[in-house]
């Protein structure tokens, strides 16, 4: 009954074949075949019925701006590299940082440069203690896109420098660029699919918010495991 | 020994009668409704997402050997390993060896209810591992010694005076009852275990079959830390859990936010194809995916209930079921809770044995109303009492109904009855409240209306008769 | 036009001026209300119990009996989703399809009738009360009746219509369950009759008597003021 170990791929065979012989008979359906738009696209369909977004860029950052405040994502546009910079140097004074992480990304290293030179880096690209990273006060990521629709940061190991980085340090900071901007879920999912035709990153992940739990009573709080806090900083 | 079916009643009289816990619920839950309420109604249309959703989930179920040969191929091709278990036995093993093989010394879990299914954390920890559950909820689980509550919300029925009280037992902490402080304190308690451990066990949302990856929705970050820093990411997902495309997951994240806890989106959503790949900077060296069939094949054969296998656990029907609220999720004495629980685990394990959880149900219907894939729930423990009965009828009940029919195809003999039911009732008293009382469990807490003492059909005959 | 009542055993037993209460209202509106003596029972208890050939023989005798029935108007909304949704499973490839099919197409819970069939939302009622609606759950979410009661309700003269928390909640009757399940059945029981209690009304008022039955049981032994359930049919009349 146990023991299949003689195979590395399990009861493969017997599993496939028991599947096929229960879909033998056809499953009634309970639900509505709805009509599909002109476009075919799959996530075209979708948008239908997600909820509204606006068209325009515009709209759109003032979507994820309100979104941004519902979810307690810290939610600022700069006008350059050097007022990114003035940002994070400030929240590094105010929760007196010791220690940022990074990763090589032009935009992010840019902003990176410009910090005090007291604030200690840990480029994690070429391999990191575990408990390097975890010592580190924040870090600082790009990342593949902002939806408007959710609020929420698309990141990959590729655009944001690995898996742990953006989840391990207790504040995590992207930087972004407008024409990162899309509308929604659907329109994220086409930018990775057209951005990774060749393979994508092995991580990817939407994040929407800072950590969080309900666990306790249905009582919000925020940093259960991931990051206590996520700034998002816009870039032109 | 007692069965199944008699320890859900004793459970059931002990915590329907536990008033202060129906209330913590009653209230969890009453927040849940509002905040869905609320994300739903942003929907353009939510009734035409769920069709979309329910259409997409009949796809890959009715196709499943196709999408999991896909899904295997394009996994493997980045170097991850897929394992298909026909049961739990086999599973354990799978992990149990690997474990084993690679010495690992220490596990961090996250969320998987299919080892709870199988019973994993027991075997690991017979075979001396070390296993520490990650996610909030099971992590103050864990440390009580009980099975998760509610498969979304494992310590719902809790107070945080019970948490600070338990924490301060099983970890020293200082005493406390503040939500913030409490999850600080697991926070800090599983910061090294992430750190230290070799090997990271999840279950899985979602299988995507065009990209070879697996998708982990959740609102801490556990998970993430989990499968980012050990050697070794091991998933056990049931094998129901395909999606054709990746685009899928554009409707099914929010989805399956909405119906569960009505959040636009859970606060991480995760795809994972395959371990490290050459050029990246972290990840496991190992990720394998062990495929779990454990009767789902058997689910799958029932055509009438097919759709059952398309549930995203999102945990809506539970939320809303009048049953669970009231019995709370250790009633059910079983892996999944609630009425989609009660809908599968008699084909999980034994029609007979668990037909009375598809028997404790007034058949409302509101789980097939709050369901995000349309799950026919309600009809379906519907079809589960007349398979019951078709295999095995229970004596009593079969000369019931036998001689309700035969009542009932005699209008005379009926119309007799209804006249007789007043003088009944005469007698009732008597035996009222007493073990002879023929409708004591009604009686008991409810008053008995009184017979009419002239049937309407004997109003409608005597008024013919003024008539004419 | 003529319209054919089915009346469910218990409405007969147990509550015949819920019956007695939609002839007059029917009468009133003009039309010819037609009551086939033959009737006995839908088959439900045993059709929830899982007991589906003992139910089918029932249901095929009911079916004969209203076939020649020009509209049927049930005066329940379980036993009324037996006719118009359940009969199509029962009878599914069966010989009696059809004509299941047939008396699904023309059968109307009573509000339902009354309010889309006749297009009358005001029958000209009066009745002095605070009052509000339980949603019996088969007929709202089997037979989809939501806003007709409520539209009736609120024509009629000197009535306050008032919203409970719970009112979708199921009241816990679900048939033999309340027997089988007293413990679970009583807990629904009391959440629903606390949020009746809690909406200040005198009056609860539903279009399905079994919930009536469920309900008034609790209300009567546990509610510390007293309030009276009634079927929407019982207020209709009312002048």
């Amino acid at each position: 009954m146990s023991h299949s170990n003689s195979s590395p791929s399990g009861d493969r065979e017997a599993v496939l074949s028991r599947i096929a012989e229960a879909l033998r008979e056809e499953a009634p359906r309970h639900y509505e075949t709805l009509e599909k738009p002109a476009s075919n696209s799959v996530t075209a369909a979708f948008r239908e019925w997600l909820p509204a977004v606006g068209k325009t860029r515009k709209d759109q950052i003032a979507l994820f701006t309100k979104q941004s405040g519902n979810l307690k994502t810290e939610f600022a546009e700069c006008t350059s590299a050097t007022a990114a910079a003035k940002e994070i140097a400030a929240l590094a004074k105010k929760f007196k940082w010791k220690n940022i992480a990074l990763h090589t990304n032009e935009l992010v290293e840019s902003i990176a440069d410009k910090l005090p030179e007291k604030l200690g880096t840990l480029k994690v690209d070429d391999g990191y203690e575990k408990s390097a990273l975890e010592a580190c006060d924040a870090a600082i990521t790009g990342c593949e896109a902002l939806v408007a629709q959710t609020g929420s940061v698309c990141v990959t190991g590729a655009s944001s420098g690995g898996r742990a980085l953006s989840v391990l340090p207790p504040h995590h900071i992207v930087i972004a660029q407008k024409a990162q901007v899309v509308a929604d879920l659907p329109a994220a999912f086409e930018l990775l699919a057209q951005k990774y035709k060749r393979g994508y990153p092995s991580f990817i992940s939407f994040i929407t918010g800072p950590s969080r739990t309900g666990d306790i009573e249905r009582i919000l709080v925020l940093g259960a495991h991931g990051p206590k806090k996520l700034t998002v900083l816009l870039l032109p | 020994m007692t069965t199944s079916a008699t320890q859900f009643q004793i459970d059931a009289d002990r915590t329907t009668a536990d008033e202060p816990r129906r209330a913590a619920v009653r209230s969890a839950l009453g927040n849940y409704k509002v905040a869905r309420d609320k994300t739903e109604s942003a929907f353009a249309s939510w009734q035409h997402a769920r069709d979309a959703a329910a259409a997409i989930k009949y796809e890959g179920v009715n196709h499943l050997d196709h999408y999991l040969k896909e899904f295997e191929e394009k996994f493997t091709a980045r170097g991850g390993k897929v394992f298909w278990a026909s049961n739990g036995a086999q599973a354990r093993d799978y992990i149990l060896n690997l474990a084993r093989e690679r010495r690992v010394k220490s596990i961090v879990k996250s969320k998987a209810m299919t080892s709870e299914e199988i019973h994993l954390n027991d075997a690991l920890e017979k075979d001396g591992y070390h296993v520490v559950e990650s996610d909030l909820g099971e992590f103050i689980q864990q440390l009580k010694g009980e099975a998760p509550y509610h498969f979304v919300f494992p310590c719902m029925h809790l107070k945080r005076e019970e948490i600070g009280a338990l924490f301060q037992r099983k970890l020293g902490s200082e005493k406390t009852d503040s939500p913030e402080e409490l999850t600080m304190i697991a926070r800090r308690a599983l910061r090294q275990h992430y750190l230290n451990a070799d090997m990271g066990i999840s279950g899985g949302n979602f299988i995507v079959a065009e990209t070879g990856m697996i998708s982990i929705t959740e609102n801490e970050g556990n998970a993430r830390l989990a499968t980012a820093l050990p050697k070794i990411h091991v998933a056990l997902v049931g094998i129901e859990k395909v999606v054709p495309r990746l685009a899928d997951l554009a409707l099914l994240l929010p989805m399956l936010a909405t119906a569960g806890t009505g959040q636009q989106l859970t606060c991480y959503n995760s795809m994972y194809g395959g371990p490290r790949q050459p050029g990246e900077i972290d990840g496991p060296e190992e990720f394998h995916v062990v495929l779990l069939d454990n009767h789902r094949t058997r689910l799958l054969a029932d055509a009438e209930q097919r759709d059952a296998l398309h549930c995203i656990r999102c945990g809506a029907c539970l939320n809303v079921c009048p049953i669970f609220k009231n019995i709370g999720g250790h009633s059910y004495g079983t892996t999944y809770q609630g009425p989609i629980g009660s809908v599968i685990t008699p084909h999980f394990r034994g029609l007979q044995d668990w037909k009375h959880l598809s028997g404790a149900s007034s058949l409302c219907g509101a789980c097939t109303e709050a369901c995000p894939v349309k799950i026919d729930i309600h009809h379906h423990l519907l079809q589960n009492r007349r398979n019951a009965v078709a295999e095995k009828k229970v004596w009593w009940e079969r000369w019931l109904w036998a001689g309700f029919r035969e009542l009932m195809k005699r209008p005379w003999a009926y119309q007799m009855a209804i006249r007789l039911a007043p003088l009944g009732q005469v007698f009732h008293p008597l035996v009222l409240g007493t073990s002879l009382d023929p409708v004591e469990p009604w009686t008991k807490t409810r008053d008995f209306p009184e017979a009419a003492t002239k049937p309407f059909h004997d109003w409608w005959r005597d008024r013919k008769g003024v008539r004419k | 036009m003529r319209v054919t009542l089915f009346i469910p055993c218990f409405i007969d037993s147990l509550y015949p001026k819920v019956a007695m209460s939609i002839v007059q209202i029917l009468e009133r509106l003009g039309h010819e209300v037609i009551y086939p003596e033959g009737q006995t029972c839908c088959g439900q208890p045993p059709f929830n119990s899982g007991y589906w050939d003992e139910a089918r023989d029932v249901a095929a005798r009911q079916i004969s009996v209203f076939r020649d029935a020009e509209v049927v108007v049930s005066a329940s909304g379980s036993c009324g989703a037996m006719f118009k949704k359940f009969y199509l499973e029962l009878f599914h490839g069966r010989p009696q399809e059809a004509e299941a099919k047939a008396l699904s197409a023309k059968t109307y819970e009573f509000s339902e009738f009354l309010v889309e069939k006749l297009g009358v939302k005001d029958v000209g009622a009066r009745f002095d009360g605070k009052v509000t609606f339980h949603d019996g759950c088969h007929g709202l979410r089997e037979l989809g009746t939501k806003a007709a009661p409520r539209e009736l309700l609120r024509a009629v003269k000197g009535l306050e219509l008032v919203e409970m928390g719970e009112a979708e909640s199921c009241c816990g009757f679900g048939g033999m369950f309340a027997v089988k399940y007293p413990q679970i059945s009583t807990a629904m029981a009391e959440v629903k009759c606390n949020s009746i209690i809690d909406a200040g009304v005198e009056y609860v008022v539903s279009n399905d008597s079994s919930c009536l039955m469920q309900i008034q049981g609790y209300l009567s032994r546990h509610s510390p003021r007293v309030i009276k359930s009634l079927h929407l049919a019982e207020v209709l009349v009312q002048q």
